[in-house]
């Protein structure tokens, strides 16, 4: 049962990292100009786009979470419209979370949306998927000794180094080296994915 | 005893930090020897004829001279640009107008009318760009090196040759008038002086005017060979306005003015010099080393032909400041100072329109040769004196003179040689010169590794022993006195030992050597001592006690020192780091399960055996706490001023004094806004404690807090509302607002001052009733007859009174308020401490507040909140370990640290020197200081480390904190069934918390922690402090060392040495305290006992 499970685990994972390479490569097919560097604002939304379709296909198929009782249609639409809500709400919160860290108030504000955007796919939709609409479960999850189940442990581990990605990513910045990476964030990204790539090498 | 021991040893760990600060200042910031020869008349610098000495002129020396006089007029911050000829602009391009542009018109005029009589450069100016610094340099036409631009505003004579030096005994009468600073280099010089004082940078005219008065007299009079006028008014106007104030175009316009009175006066044989020192950078300040900063203006000018008819260049000639030097010394027929490094400009000699080619490049030759000759001579007589050239370098351009000379002798005896040969000459001399000086620049700054690396170890071990000793000091056998004395005593024999050693050697005394060797020598016994006693018995892994979290923020501050762009960065760094530091202390509150409540957290598979550690607040009031952090250090930043080297930024324009903003509803707006941020702190702090109950208290300092703060918080505004609206006074009131603005600060001050005797006279702020006749129900039980006698008994009979005096006030309180019980609080013995902390604080900030400028009063305010914040989240992760030993974890001392940091910055600081507010130097002294030089120093000193200063002080309050919180997480829940034990030892607590007084009842572990708490943040103060000298040593052929690493080793050095002597104050009013309540206790007992 464990061996399986963490057989899944390893596969899901390897999909995800793998979504956020396709979506360096496959836009260039369909997109004129693109290039991670200089049109960075479309490939966040694409690499948004990707993570969050590779999870939820994830979910559908694997189910990692028990079935629930009640499953009426009605049940459905209102837990995926607080889903919805909820990501939201995590976009604006780490939108505020960034600006309260220096980020400036108006220049650049979509840039700083769109970083919050994705740190949210990295973050809360993996959540939305493993623990539903449920406050209470993501805080238990994230305390010492509240992981009941491999895949709550895996979901902590990729989760606190998704923001140690982005924490780090913030390190370049005063460097003066001139390098056009500096100027777009997604450097952070990048760090975010590699770190979740580590997550599972270590699981 | 060991209150003063504590005290004592913590003195003594910071003697180790300064003697290693000591020993690496002084093998890093070397300075310059400088000689003490002169050139004369009489020697000529070389071997050789000298071409025109040996007529008999009356007045030649090495040369003859070209003009009999000169007109030195010196513009002090005259920058290049200021000066600089606008042309007619392209017919699309829309005309730049700034006020400092295009308004010096007289100069344009003469270049446009008569080229041949007049050019203008650019002069290039070697940093330090510090006025002192660049007179040095323009008379000495030497490299004053970076350690002179400390003693700016304590010159003392000048040693070294110089011009005034050779004009004086070459018989030149020398007028001078304007900046004072020259009566301190040249005492004695002149013939005739008009002196005014250059310190009060608010004035703009009193020297101006003063020029003015005599300079067109002194001119027409005629009793001068050479007349120096020194302006200081454009500096001052950059210093107060900045360049892009209407004033300044003013004051460019009378100086335009000046140029165009001197231009009509002067007359055929006298040479008009109108030169800038230094340059001043967008904020009108200088001191560094920026483009604009070191580009000065200088215009020659002389009724006859000065310059080859061969048409001017386009763009102005760059030359370096210090060529003016031989250049002037050779036109006036006098020897070059001995010491000059400068190049002559040979355009100079070329002999006017009319002159011939060959006979022109003839004389430039001569005069670089001579020129040359100096250089040579003085570089020989200068590694004979010190090993400071590389003696490679010194080798090769001895190579290069001795074959330009020999070309130039060879050319000399056959004079019918081609032109070009002597060209080829005139290369090889200036290139002789300009590798002299570049090998010059490049040498003066050269390191003692010694020193350096001795100095460096010697923090590297204070650091240690201080996280030794911290790690120990709370364990219970630590010997407070042996550990102190031991060491001490082997410092005082290493003293003697090494004194008497150079004694019979007969070498000179270095105290900064003899303090470094005190430290050395007490280090062993300490290591020894520590050996025995405790590491013998542990494992070394406890010695590094830091949590993870801490030593990686840590390791990342410290890593950051070591690139330049992060240091540049700083002020933005610092609060980042710090905005990190309280999410992950929420982050790890949430993961050690104390902001939940624990059922939320059981799990099924693990039980409840795992939530040992009860909630202690709820979720969301940390939270807020965090997120209130993070929106104060989000606004404090908005004070940001930005340093030189990113010019992409903009600094805050709110860090100006509100006299500078010119619409008047915003000022007043602003100053509405200031006078409310202090009318918050000053209610906030009432609020405070009133909240604690400690202002009911009838002592005088609390007297004080009710009556002498708000009387502060007036005389600031009423100081503020003068300074900012003096300039638009009427003039009938003139006098009052003059006397007004010196009055205030200092009755500020004075009040501050008379607040802190107050406190240190009777500390103990608590509100007395007990005897008054309520029925006592409870008498304490002594085992002992008679008032006590040791302190033992006093430890054991306090508690009891205490509690009794607890229950009686309640009996008391219940009858007139029967809606509930009261905590402790309300008895105001819980929060003595913090009460005498806090009044302290505020005391002390009210004078710092004064010395910055008015809006800065948003981020005291800030500083307060935020300092509050921070300490109610620390003290909701901190554990009250209730007998002792009590302890302050790393991360608040970190983050204290960080804190300081931060606040630094968004007080509008920055660690380099033309970031220094020099205006704090004349609160309260408008008029300057005359000759004193400590209480400027003190002042501007005072409002560079304020916040050093405040958050060192505050220090012990990291320890007192939790306890005083207490009061409220007791409120909340109930006792923890698992604490049986102390419930049964005192089953009368349940409902009251002891609060600050668990301290007093085990002194001994009180005394410990402080003791640990200040080690601590010395530890991490030091090891800040460390990382900068190895940052400045390991980088010291950096290109920025100069300008950005060495600045922040002197600021961090600074900082340091007020944080350790914050500190100890703070430590120390403390003890007073504790000292205060124990003899209240002790008074108590007697009167029971009666």
């Amino acid at each position: 049962m464990k061996d399986n499970d963490i057989k899944r685990l390893l596969y899901t994972h390897l999909l995800c990292v793998f979504s956020i390479i396709l979506s360096v490569f496959i836009p260039s097919f369909f997109l004129e100009n693109f290039s991670i560097l200089e049109t960075h604002l479309t490939w966040l939304c694409i690499c948004s786009g990707f993570v969050t379709a590779v999870n939820l296909v994830l979910y559908f198929v694997v189910k990692p979470n028990a079935s629930y009782k009640r499953s009426s249609l009605s049940h459905k639409v209102t837990r995926f419209l607080k889903c919805c809500i909820y990501f939201l709400m995590s976009c604006f919160t780490f939108h505020i979370i960034f600006v309260l860290y220096g980020a400036p108030l108006i220049e650049l504000v979509l840039e700083t949306f769109l970083f919050a955007v994705i740190l949210s796919t990295f973050t809360t939709i993996p959540c939305l998927c493993l623990l539903g609409p449920n406050l209470k479960a993501w805080l238990r999850v994230f305390s010492r000794n509240g992981v009941t189940s491999i895949w709550e442990n895996s979901l902590q581990i990729t989760t606190i180094s998704s923001f140690v990605g982005a924490w780090l990513g913030a390190l370049p910045i005063p460097l003066d080296w001139e390098r056009p990476w500096q100027i777009t964030i997604e450097r952070k990204c990048n760090t975010c994915s590699s770190c979740m790539g580590l997550g599972t090498i270590t699981q | 005893m060991q209150k003063i021991s504590v005290l004592l040893f913590l003195a003594w760990v910071c003697f180790l930090f300064y003697a290693g600060i000591a020993l690496f200042t002084s093998g890093f910031l070397l300075t310059r020897l400088e000689l003490t020869n002169h050139s004369t008349c009489q020697e000529p610098p070389g071997p050789g004829s000298l071409p025109w000495g040996s007529q008999g002129e009356p007045r030649a020396c090495w040369m003859a001279s070209r003009f009999s006089r000169v007109v030195l007029v010196l513009i002090d911050a005259l920058r290049f640009d200021f000066a600089q000829p606008q042309h007619s602009h392209m017919p699309g391009e829309p005309p730049v107008s700034l006020p400092f542009l295009g308004k010096l018109g007289s100069l344009q005029r003469i270049l446009e009318t008569q080229p041949h009589h007049a050019r203008l450069y650019r002069s290039q100016v070697d940093p330090p760009t510090t006025t002192m610094q660049r007179l040095k340099a323009l008379t000495t036409g030497s490299l004053p090196t970076f350690i002179d631009a400390g003693s700016n505003f304590a010159t003392h004579a000048i040693v070294e040759d110089n011009l005034i030096k050779q004009l004086t005994s070459a018989g030149r009468r020398v007028v001078f008038m304007g900046d004072d600073t020259w009566k301190d280099l040249f005492p004695g010089a002149f013939s005739q002086a008009f002196f005014f004082p250059s310190f009060n940078v608010r004035d703009l005219h009193t020297v101006d005017n003063g020029i003015l008065e005599h300079l067109y007299p002194t001119m027409d009079s005629g009793e001068w060979d050479v007349l120096i006028a020194h302006f200081l008014g454009v500096d001052h106007c950059g210093h107060k306005h900045g360049p892009n104030h209407p004033e300044m175009a003013k004051k460019l316009s009378q100086m335009d003015q000046v140029i165009q009175g001197l231009v009509e006066r002067v007359e055929n044989d006298t040479l008009l010099v109108v030169a800038g020192d230094h340059g001043m950078t967008m904020n009108g300040d200088h001191g560094g080393d920026s483009e604009l900063e070191v580009s000065a203006a200088l215009f020659l000018y002389s009724p006859t032909a000065l310059f080859p008819s061969s048409a001017p260049p386009e763009e102005p000639e760059v030359i370096p400041q210090v060529s003016l030097v031989p250049t002037l010394a050779l036109l006036l027929g006098l020897p070059i100072p001995f010491g000059n490094i400068g190049e002559v400009m040979a355009e100079l000699f070329s002999g006017g329109e009319d002159s011939q080619p060959h006979s022109s490049a003839l004389a430039q030759a001569t005069a670089l040769h001579l020129n040359a000759q100096q250089v040579s001579r003085f570089l020989h007589t200068y590694s004979a004196a010190t090993q400071d050239l590389q003696a490679k370098e010194l080798h090769q351009l001895q190579n290069l003179f001795s074959k330009a000379s020999a070309d130039y002798q060879w050319f000399l005896q056959s004079p019918r040689e081609a032109e070009a040969t002597l060209w080829t000459v005139i290369a090889e001399l200036q290139q002789f010169l300009r590798g002299a000086r570049a090998m010059c620049i490049e040498s003066w700054a050269r390191f003692s590794l010694v020193r350096m690396v001795g100095g460096a170890a010697l923090l590297a071990a204070a650091c240690f022993l201080c996280l030794l000793a911290s790690q120990w000091a709370t364990s219970p056998g630590f010997p407070f006195r042996p550990l102190l004395l031991i060491p001490v005593a082997w410092g005082l024999a290493g003293v003697i030992v090494y004194a008497g050693l150079l004694a019979t050697i007969g070498l000179k005394l270095d105290p900064v050597l003899l303090g470094a060797v005190a430290a050395m020598s007490s280090f062993p016994p300490f290591l020894w001592k520590a050996w025995v006693g405790w590491g013998s018995k542990r494992p070394l892994a406890t010695l590094l006690p830091f949590p993870g979290s801490v030593l990686l923020l840590l390791l990342f501050r410290l890593a950051a020192f070591f690139s330049d762009s992060f240091v540049v960065a700083e002020a933005r760094a610092t609060p980042f780091l710090l905005g990190s530091f309280i999410l992950l202390l929420l982050a790890q509150l949430h993961w050690e399960g104390q902001l939940l409540p624990p059922k939320l957290l059981t799990v099924p598979r693990l039980g409840s055996s795992s939530s040992a550690c009860l909630p202690r607040h709820s979720g969301a009031y940390a939270l807020r706490l965090g997120v209130g952090l993070l929106l104060c250090t989000r606004l404090a930043g908005l004070f940001h001023r930005c340093p030189e080297e990113t010019p992409a930024c903009h600094s805050s324009p709110w860090l100006s004094p509100l006299a500078s903003m010119v619409g008047g509803r915003a000022k007043n707006l602003w100053y509405g806004a200031c006078v409310g941020a202090l009318v918050a702190l000053l209610a906030a702090v009432r609020l405070w404690l009133r909240r604690y109950g400690n202002l009911k208290s009838p002592e005088p300092p609390m007297l004080f807090v009710r009556w002498g703060l708000p009387l502060m918080a007036l005389g600031t505004a009423a100081y503020w509302a003068l300074a900012s609206g003096a300039d638009e006074a009427p003039p009938r009131l003139r006098a009052l607002v003059a006397g007004a603005s010196v009055v205030l600060p200092r009755a500020v001050a004075g009040l501050a001052v008379s607040g802190v005797v107050l406190l240190l006279w009777k500390p103990v702020t608590v509100l007395v009733k007990a005897g008054t006749g309520a029925p006592r129900t409870r008498t304490v039980l002594t085992p002992f007859s008679g008032p006590p006698t040791t302190q033992a008994d006093l430890n054991y009979v306090v508690p009891q009174i205490y509690r009794h005096m607890q229950e009686e006030f309640r009996g008391r309180l219940e009858k007139t308020k029967p809606e509930g019980p009261l905590t402790v609080a309300a008895y105001q013995l819980g929060s003595v401490y913090s009460a005498a902390m806090v009044t302290a604080l505020t005391l002390l900030a009210f004078p710092l507040l004064l010395l910055h400028a008015e809006r800065i009063s948003l981020v005291f305010l800030l500083l307060f909140l935020q300092s509050f914040l921070l300490l109610h989240l620390l003290a909701a992760g901190i554990p009250i370990t209730t007998p002792g030993p009590f302890t302050v974890p790393w991360q608040a001392v970190l983050a204290w640290a960080l804190m300081a940091t931060q606040t630094f910055y968004s007080t509008g600081h920055q660690p380099v020197f033309p970031a220094i507010h020099w205006h704090a130097a004349f609160v309260g002294f408008p008029e300057g200081h005359g000759s004193s030089t400590w209480l400027p120093a003190l002042l501007v000193g005072a409002n560079t480390f304020a916040s050093h200063l405040l958050f060192a002080v505050g220090c012990p309050l990291l320890l007192l904190w939790p306890f005083l919180c207490e009061s409220q997480g007791q409120r909340k829940r109930r006792q923890p069934p698992g604490n049986e034990a102390e419930a049964r030892v005192r089953p009368e607590e349940e409902e009251e918390p002891l609060m600050e007084m668990r301290l007093r009842d085990a002194p001994h572990h009180f005394n410990a922690a402080l003791l640990q708490l200040g080690l601590k943040y010395l530890f991490v103060l030091g090891i800040q402090i460390l990382a900068c000298t190895l940052a400045a040593s390991i980088l010291r052929r950096h290109l920025m060392v100069w300008k950005v690493f060495a600045p922040k080793f002197i600021f961090e050095a600074l900082g340091f040495i007020v944080s350790s002597v914050g500190l100890l104050l703070g430590i120390a009013l403390v003890m007073r305290v504790d000292g205060a309540v124990s003899s209240w206790f002790r008074q108590l007992v007697l009167a029971q006992q009666r």
